[in-house]
């Protein structure tokens, strides 16, 4: 076990530099200097500004410099355009907001569509079987940018339930909709994926000899196949994170709550480049982190997996 | 993305098997299984209309894509509406232009987006995953290596910041989709060139001395193409998906040009003042052609899935 | 008294392409501490056979006729009735121990919780007991392979945990569907032994489920042979090896490598198992029958006694196949 998590953190250490240097490079690769944009600027300012952010000296000094600032103080420096806040504070701003939400998206979606899916498989081609697989098609062409909207036009601007937008700091109603946004699609994709690995594990020889057993449905069902049935939805649920993080961006954008996609889209159109690049690697790291425990989780589950 | 991955990696075992079953038949047979499921059989007929639509609906436009319609113009609402009297069929947008033209030209640059993307895909990624498949080996962990880690970062981010520092255009759009829609592809691939690689006639073919990127071009590549075609079809909606996510946040393609996310954007945020249309036009679209795409790809995949043979 | 007494069962599997009769109107007897082999090619319905009477068919499949175990009817049983009589009073070992064992769970997880649920013993009991039992098929160093998780057995020791586990309630009848078919020979010679001594020890009833006549001729008192779904022979195996009653069992024995004989070839029965899905009128062997004649195309030849303790189905005379 202990190899193999020391494996996995060599793969993703060189996966955390190698996107540290691309959105480093990408950044100093934008025409012109970061301060070159506020016009006016004497140049004695600009030289000094240079220098205070460090931006006088070599590239590959500078990219040395930022990454031991992340790597020792998680500092990921200071904001280009908002002169008086750092990264650092963007991102404790939004991140709060974005985590909360997010967290129920991702329990909302791995316990409802995992169920969904075990109560689709068991009562296969039932009208419950036929709902699960209905909804999961629709949710594939559904993305949340355009569920976000439809949720709006239904529930605020129809049915006057629920607030379309803001975040009144997390208290009931407001996350209600982001949750929904967010979590439907990948819950769908769960649905579907606990539905057929289920079927198939449900038709395999060893549930066979489990029944042959004269072990009740339940027992056959929740001790001997719910287990493997699992392990699909484990390889998806790294794609999944990934998927919920550029998803919030919509989300956030969307419902105005002021959470990180929010932070990183303002940042975009203002060109912000720094705070851009924190809030990327940022992501990056909670990406890698997430890939890892996912593949511990599935070694774990699986006894094939020998560590 | 992930699950047209693992149903790629479940069919693509199971097609190794059928090589060797059916040989020369196998893509007559998958035509006519194709043809038989009425679902994907429908969408290509959807799809082609689709097609068939932006290249011939510029012909009924009573107005183009960048005019803007003075007459409506603060009145969107009432007098926006769609018409066949004022010639916006679909409406107008808030700016007052023509929703009609505007749909055609988004639709235009979103399967433009797709197609380009996935047309990407399938020459770097069937070219690399075939590459590292058959040299195995420490060029293949090598390559697969790098595949891996870039598949680990949130690329979504790194397109946008693509984007803002080299200028938003559908140039550069092309560009970024196609820098991460090889990746998934080239897994694919590599994994059914390890087991083409095993055959008879590659055998034969290394024995009589024929350059390895032969071998690869004459007598792997053309056996990884039922995989690469079924992965492709669903590469596109994927690829529209991005383009339109971005498009959506207002980081994509860039005015006077537009997409179904761009133009979906726009819909959704004027929908408190019902004008409904503006959403329901670009949605219509991109939901039918998505979902074609999506069973044509599925239905492909049945098609030459041995396993229901 | 029978154990278990089969009466006129048929099962039919409803699929896409239509019915498939996968058996018609078979009947048997077995009694305590007997052996009954049910012998034929694969696809001839042999393993629906008992499926159908633990209720473990597929999801399309249908079972009519009756499965009387000790005067009850299995067909007709609830599931939690059902679920008492499995394991319990008739276990099952599987054609693959490969996959017949959960892989995700420990031997010793697999092996309790069938004395847990059947004999309500606490954990520590049946791991007890689990390991007795592990022991008595004579698996080495039982106490480490209890702790194991299946993938890290090979392929006889799966078979040898299978069998000690359908053991494990002291069931009236062990029903083993193609014990052998997945293992090396060697391990096979292994194997049956072990159902040998099984049956001496706990005087189990035995059903065995093969294509492999070889292996029927040592160890089963009674043979019952199947072909399309049918019965077409059934009797002492003796009887059967020494002067088999019909075509297709003569086909069986002389596609069996002989020692005797030397320098022979070694025959096949030519032609394919019969297609399932159509109604046939005739004998289903009636393609591939050598000793055919006109009216085995149009009518199915009844089962009928014809010596003492033995039944065949065919139009020709016995004496004709002698």
């Amino acid at each position: 076990m202990i190899n193999f998590v020391i494996r996995r953190i060599g793969i993703a250490i060189p996966t955390l530099l190698i996107l540290i240097a691309i959105s480093f490079f990408l950044m100093h690769a934008a025409p012109g200097g970061p301060f070159n944009s506020e016009r006016g600027v004497p140049p004695e300012v600009l030289a000094n500004l240079n220098a205070k952010y460090g931006l006088d000296k070599p590239l590959i000094v500078q990219l040395w410099n930022y990454i031991w600032d992340i790597v020792t103080k998680f500092d990921f420096g200071p904001s280009m355009i908002f002169k008086t806040r750092t990264v650092n504070d963007i991102i404790a701003q939004g991140f709060p907001v974005t985590f909360t939400y997010g967290i129920w998206s991702f329990l909302v979606a791995v316990v409802v569509g995992v169920s969904l899916g075990v109560a689709a498989a068991v009562n296969h081609n039932s009208w419950l079987d036929y709902l699960a697989v209905g909804v999961s098609i629709g949710a594939q062409v559904l993305p949340n940018f355009v569920l976000a909207p439809i949720l709006v036009l239904v529930f605020t601007l129809g049915l006057h339930w629920l607030p379309g937008g803001g975040w009144n700091g997390g208290q009931w109603p407001y996350p209600v909709m982001p949750v929904i946004a967010l979590s439907t699609s990948f819950m769908a994709s769960i649905a579907r994926i606990t539905r057929s690995s289920m079927l198939e594990v449900l038709h395999s020889n060893f549930i066979r000899t489990a029944r042959a057993k004269g072990l009740p449905a339940n027992t056959v069902i929740w001790k001997h196949a719910f287990k493997p049935s699992l392990l699909p939805v484990i390889s998806y649920l790294a794609p999944a994170f990934v998927g919920m993080i550029t998803g919030s961006v919509v989300v956030d954008v969307y419902f105005s709550t002021g959470g990180m996609g929010q932070m990183f889209v303002n940042s975009a159109t203002s060109r912000d480049y720094s705070t851009m690049m924190g809030i990327t690697i940022l992501y990056g790291v909670l990406t890698i982190v997430f890939n890892m425990l996912a593949d511990i989780l599935y070694a774990w589950i699986d006894p094939k997996i020998r560590l | 993305m992930a699950i047209a991955d693992q149903k790629m990696q479940d069919f693509s075992e199971r097609l190794t098997t059928v090589n060797e079953i059916k040989g020369r038949s196998l893509w007559q047979d998958a035509f006519r299984r194709f043809f038989k499921n009425k679902a994907a059989f429908a969408s290509l007929i959807v799809l082609a209309a689709v097609v068939l639509f932006t290249f011939i609906g510029p012909y009924f436009a009573v107005w183009s894509n960048e005019e803007i319609d003075w007459s409506v113009l603060g009145q969107v609402p009432t007098k926006g509406i769609p018409s066949f009297e004022t010639g916006h069929f679909f409406g107008t947008d808030d700016l007052g232009r023509d929703l009609y033209s505007r749909v055609i030209q988004g639709t235009q640059v979103s399967l433009l987006v797709g197609i380009i993307g996935a047309g990407i895909a399938v020459l770097v990624g069937t070219f690399y995953g075939a590459v590292a498949g058959y040299f195995g080996g420490r060029v293949d962990s090598a390559m697969m290596r790098t595949v891996d880690i870039l598949l680990a970062i949130p690329y979504m981010f790194i397109l946008i910041l693509l984007l803002m520092v080299f200028g938003r255009s559908v140039l550069m759009l092309f560009v970024g989709i196609g820098l991460v829609s090889w990746l998934g592809m080239a897994r694919i691939v590599r994994g059914q060139t390890l087991s083409i690689k095993n055959k008879e006639f590659v055998e034969a073919a290394l024995v009589t001395g024929v350059h390895p990127f032969t071998i690869i071009f004459r007598h792997i590549v053309p056996n990884l193409l039922g995989v690469v075609a079924v992965y492709a079809t669903l590469l596109v909606p994927e690829m529209i998906l991005t383009e339109s996510f971005i498009s959506f946040l207002g980081l994509g393609v860039q005015e006077p040009n537009t997409s179904w996310g761009a133009l979906i954007s726009q819909g959704a945020s004027t929908i408190q003042y019902g004008t409904l249309w503006q959403l329901a036009f670009p949605l219509f679209f991109f939901v039918i052609s998505l979902f074609s795409f999506y069973f044509i790809g599925d239905g492909l995949r049945d098609a030459l899935d041995p396993k229901d043979r | 008294m029978s154990l278990l007494k089969v009466r006129n069962l048929f099962v039919d599997f409803s699929t896409p392409d239509g019915t498939v009769h996968a058996v018609t109107d078979v009947s048997f007897d077995i009694s305590k501490g007997e052996t009954l082999a049910i012998v034929g090619e694969s696809g001839s319905g042999k393993s629906q056979i008992v499926f159908a009477a633990m209720g473990l068919l597929a999801d399309n499949g249908r079972a009519r006729g009756e499965v009387l175990f000790e005067e009850r009817n299995l067909l007709s049983l609830s599931p939690s009735d059902l679920n008492k009589v499995r394991a319990n009073d008739i276990a099952m070992i599987f054609q693959d121990p490969m996959t017949s064992l959960n892989p995700y769970m420990r031997v010793s997880e697999q092996m309790t919780e069938v004395l847990v649920l059947h004999k309500g013993m606490s954990k520590s009991a049946a791991y007890t007991e689990s390991l007795r039992m592990l022991d008595a098929v004579k698996i080495p160093d039982a106490r480490s392979v209890i702790r194991r998780y299946p993938h890290e057995c090979s392929g006889g020791m799966r078979q040898r945990i299978m069998i000690a586990m359908s053991l494990l309630c002291h069931p009236k009848l062990l029903i083993a569907d193609e014990p052998t078919t997945a293992l090396d020979v060697t391990v096979q010679a292994q194997i049956m032994h072990l159902l040998n001594e099984i049956q001496k020890e706990f005087g189990t009833a035995i059903i065995l489920i093969t294509h492999d006549l070889a292996v029927v001729a040592g160890s089963c008192e009674n043979t019952l042979v199947l072909y399309g779904g049918r019965v077409l022979e059934y009797g002492r195996t003796v009887d059967l090896f020494k002067s088999p009653a019909q075509p297709y069992t003569k086909g069986l024995l002389s596609a069996l490598p002989r020692l005797d004989t030397d320098g022979e070839q070694l025959h096949t029965i030519p032609g394919n198992p019969p297609n399932m899905m159509l109604d046939v009128r005739g004998c289903p062997f009636e393609p591939r029958c050598p000793y055919r004649r006109p009216e085995c195309a149009e009518t199915m030849p009844d089962l009928v006694r014809f010596q003492d303790d033995r039944l065949r189905a065919c139009h020709v005379a016995f004496e004709d196949l002698q």
